[in-house]
């Protein structure tokens, strides 16, 4: 069974505690790919040196995801655990997710011709194992927990927006 | 090939030719990658008399196997050319993110040859690689150098450059990447300044690949978690970073004070320990790539004269600029790094060489004329404006920014410096360390504490304590302790790591990343290769027996109070202990014997 269903556990980030280190980036792209590169990983750090600040970003598993709307052949789906996940088999690389996806959360794997995209790793994300800052956490999410992943994904999108305007 | 990628770029500065060549896999077995390989690389096409600041002189940057994978801090890369500052071989490594993103880029490292004609910077964008003009950088800052570059070629880049103390060849000049991080030691920067080049801008989009993922991902999993439960590399740095050490080492009396001249202990060091740096300047931890330790500092000097923003000091920058200057007014120390990491330059040496010049000022043999003003110990603006001169050699600047052992001897005081093979000792008086007495006088690029890290076991205890006082096993203990850090450096991992990690879990990350079964005692023994390649070079460019020696202070002046009372460095008995370790004949040479077991010839 998945821990989630018991615990109710997400993926909730700390910014403030980030030390820029990206062994998330690393973890990730191991995990997935057995290759250590960067672009192949489901979580990308953004680091902002005028504010001193870093912040992982990684799918949020969305309650009302846009990639998974926009998806014309159905590939995107919510397992019963409300994690949004790409069923390789019908996903075609039409790439209208990465667009969609408010956050940048969704990319493409060229070699491999697969989209790229945080499936919690089957409940035990290494990610929030291997950070050393404890910025990444899979924990349980209680109210306080989400209104702070909201704050984050907030705070995340501001910024966001700052760099590219 | 796996963990290295096989390829390197050589670019001919004169004539602008930029080749892809394949990575020698039997010397890159042999010397793994980073400061080994990038020694043999070297000696193997340039003569070791060569002038640093010529057009003869290369200048190599070299990742190494271990560059850019999830191996504990492996986040590396070596600078390796012929040093201005010693004339010594030259190597020195910086973390960030620079290194892995020169192997995502699909290179294990780059050679420079020639010399511009005009300043330029290096642009790697995978496979393609250009030489474009840097004229309109050329006087900036390392943080203005590196911003403009990620604006004109990709925001997701990363930079090693200069500051204006490379282009002005200051005998001390570091190579700076993702801003804050330094090639430091030696003057490195002043060979890329002679060479015009200004910047190497990279970005990659490739992958690195291990030989044994399932074993390479367990042997990481074991390391991290030795790293996490070690005390100085789970606590004690991740929480204070390395000025941690301040109090530490003031405790044993080993803290050295006013240019060595007032022993190892600093009545002001609580005002500048890494305990005060957290509760009044710090913004926030700051760790290099794949790092679980993150000792990295953001500070900040809110207002007043010394106000400014970036990151440390290290222990060592802020014991030049503190203690061994007298000075206990952190924010002056944190504002003359500042200025280092923005220009470029080398704290250790700089604080080391304002020190001298605070001596030579007391003992009157340098006027308040020449200086243009008082330079006693103590003076917190005086550092800070000579920190400033000297990044641009303006004024008296311009004779410091040839080192304290330059300036000493330009007065007939060389004694007055503190200094190696004319590279500054760091922070750790070795009356009150012995070991690290050895250390400094037979390090193969002069005073540094970094070839080796004698403090481990003698103060720190780790991996079991020694009696810093005494000098019984020092040879031997520092020995492998020489070999195994030439292992870290080449392999392109943080030396901080051997706190918590020993010859078999980085045997084993090494092993399980390249796919060479090597043992243990193997890859102990790279490390004895390298080291005694890079005594070879120092050999053939001149250095004797006669240049293994410490400050006449060290050797002849007693401390006066702590721990250490009473002592000097035993330097000859050592000495003679460690040319037997070592293998090597009474004059310090190496014999044809042990350089045909070490493949050397």
């Amino acid at each position: 069974m998945d821990i989630r269903i018991k615990m109710g556990k997400v993926l909730i980030v700390s910014p403030e505690k980030c030390t820029g280190c990206r062994t998330c980036e690393m973890a990730c792209s191991f995990n997935k790919t057995n290759t250590f590169n960067p672009q192949k990983a489901a979580v990308t750090v953004f680091q902002y040196d005028e504010a001193a600040i870093s912040v992982p970003v990684m799918c949020m598993q969305c309650e009302e995801p846009a990639c998974m709307k926009v998806c014309t052949v159905g590939a995107i789906y919510k397992d019963e655990n409300s994690t949004v996940l790409v069923d390789k088999n019908k996903c075609i690389g039409c790439k209208l997710c990465i667009s969609a996806c408010p956050f940048g959360n969704m990319s493409f794997n060229a070699e491999e011709k697969a989209m790229v995209k945080c499936d919690l790793c089957n409940g035990s994300p290494l990610c929030a194992d291997l950070c050393p800052s404890g910025t990444i956490q899979f924990k349980e999410a209680t109210p306080t927990e989400l209104s702070k992943k909201k704050l984050v994904a907030d705070k995340f999108m501001q910024l966001f927006q700052e760099v590219n305007n | 090939m796996y963990g290295w990628l096989g390829k390197l770029l050589r670019v001919n500065l004169s004539n602008g030719s930029i080749k892809e060549e394949a990575l020698n896999f039997e010397d890159a077995k042999l010397y793994l990658g980073a400061r080994g390989l990038g020694t043999k690389i070297f000696m193997d096409e340039v003569d070791p008399k060569v002038e640093p600041l010529s057009i003869e002189n290369k200048l190599i940057f070299l990742t190494g196997p271990l560059t850019g994978t999830l191996a504990s801090s492996a986040g590396r890369y070596e600078v390796v050319t012929k040093a201005p500052l010693t004339g010594t071989i030259g190597a020195s490594n910086s973390g960030g993110h620079f290194g892995p993103e020169l192997k995502f880029a699909g290179y294990d490292g780059i050679i420079f040859e020639g010399k511009a004609e005009n300043p330029v910077y290096l642009y790697i964008n995978n496979d393609k690689v250009e030489l474009r003009k840097a004229e309109h950088l050329w006087g900036k800052t390392v943080f203005d150098t590196t911003d403009e570059l990620l604006n004109e070629t990709n925001t997701g880049a990363r930079v090693s450059c200069i500051g204006p103390a490379g282009e002005k060849g200051v005998l001390y000049a570091t190579i700076m990447n993702d801003k804050h991080r330094a090639a430091g030691r030696s003057g490195l920067g002043a060979v890329m300044g002679f060479k015009n080049l200004k910047a190497v801008v990279v970005k990659g989009t490739g992958n690195v690949n291990v030989a044994k993922p399932k074993e390479f991902m367990a042997s990481c999993l074991d390391a991290r978690s030795k790293l996490r439960e070690n005390p100085v590399t789970g606590t004690g740095l991740t929480t204070y970073g390395t000025q941690i050490l301040v109090n530490i080492l003031n405790q044993s009396g080993a803290l050295p004070t006013r240019n060595w001249r007032d022993g190892g202990i600093f009545e002001d060091a609580d005002d500048t320990s890494g305990e005060a740096l957290s509760d009044k300047y710090l913004v926030k931890n700051k760790g290099c790539f794949a790092c679980s330790i993150g000792c990295g500092r953001v500070t900040k000097i809110p207002d007043g004269k010394f106000k400014g923003m970036g990151e440390g000091p290290e222990y060592e920058a802020g014991w030049s600029f503190g203690a061994d200057c007298g000075v206990k007014d952190l924010a002056a120390i944190c504002k003359a790094n500042f200025i280092c990491n923005e220009y470029g330059l080398d704290p250790i040496t700089l604080g080391s060489t304002i020190a001298c010049a605070m001596e030579l000022y007391e003992k009157g043999i340098v006027n308040k004329e020449e200086l243009g003003r008082d330079l006693r110990f103590g003076d917190a603006e005086g550092l800070v404006e000579f920190a400033r001169l000297t990044a641009v050699r303006e004024g008296f600047g311009d004779k410091l920014a040839e080192g304290s052992y330059r300036l000493a001897e330009e007065y007939g005081h060389s004694e007055l410096s503190m200094s190696v093979k004319k590279q500054e000792m760091p922070a750790y008086d070795a009356r009150g360390v012995q070991g690290m007495g050895l250390e400094y006088a037979t390090s193969n690029r002069g005073g540094c504490h970094v070839r080796g890290y004698m403090t481990s076991p003698e103060i720190l205890g780790l991996p079991q304590k020694l009696d810093p006082l005494v000098i019984d096993d020092k040879a031997q203990w520092l020995k492998i302790f020489q070999d195994l850090t030439a292992v870290v450096d080449s392999a392109g991992i943080c030396l901080f790591t051997t706190f918590a990690l020993g010859l078999p879990e980085i045997s084993e990350m090494i092993r399980t990343a390249v796919g060479v079964n090597y043992s243990d005692e193997e890859v102990l023994r790279i490390g004895e290769r390298i080291w005694n390649l890079e005594k070879v070079f120092n050999l053939k460019a001149g250095f004797t027996k006669a240049d293994d020696t410490l400050p006449p202070r060290l050797l002849n002046e007693a401390l006066k109070e702590g721990p250490g009372k009473g002592l000097v460095v035993r330097l000859d008995e050592m000495l003679n202990e460690y040319y037997k370790v070592r293998g090597w004949k009474e004059n310090s040479e190496p014999t044809a014997e042990k350089l045909k077991e070490l493949n050397i010839i």
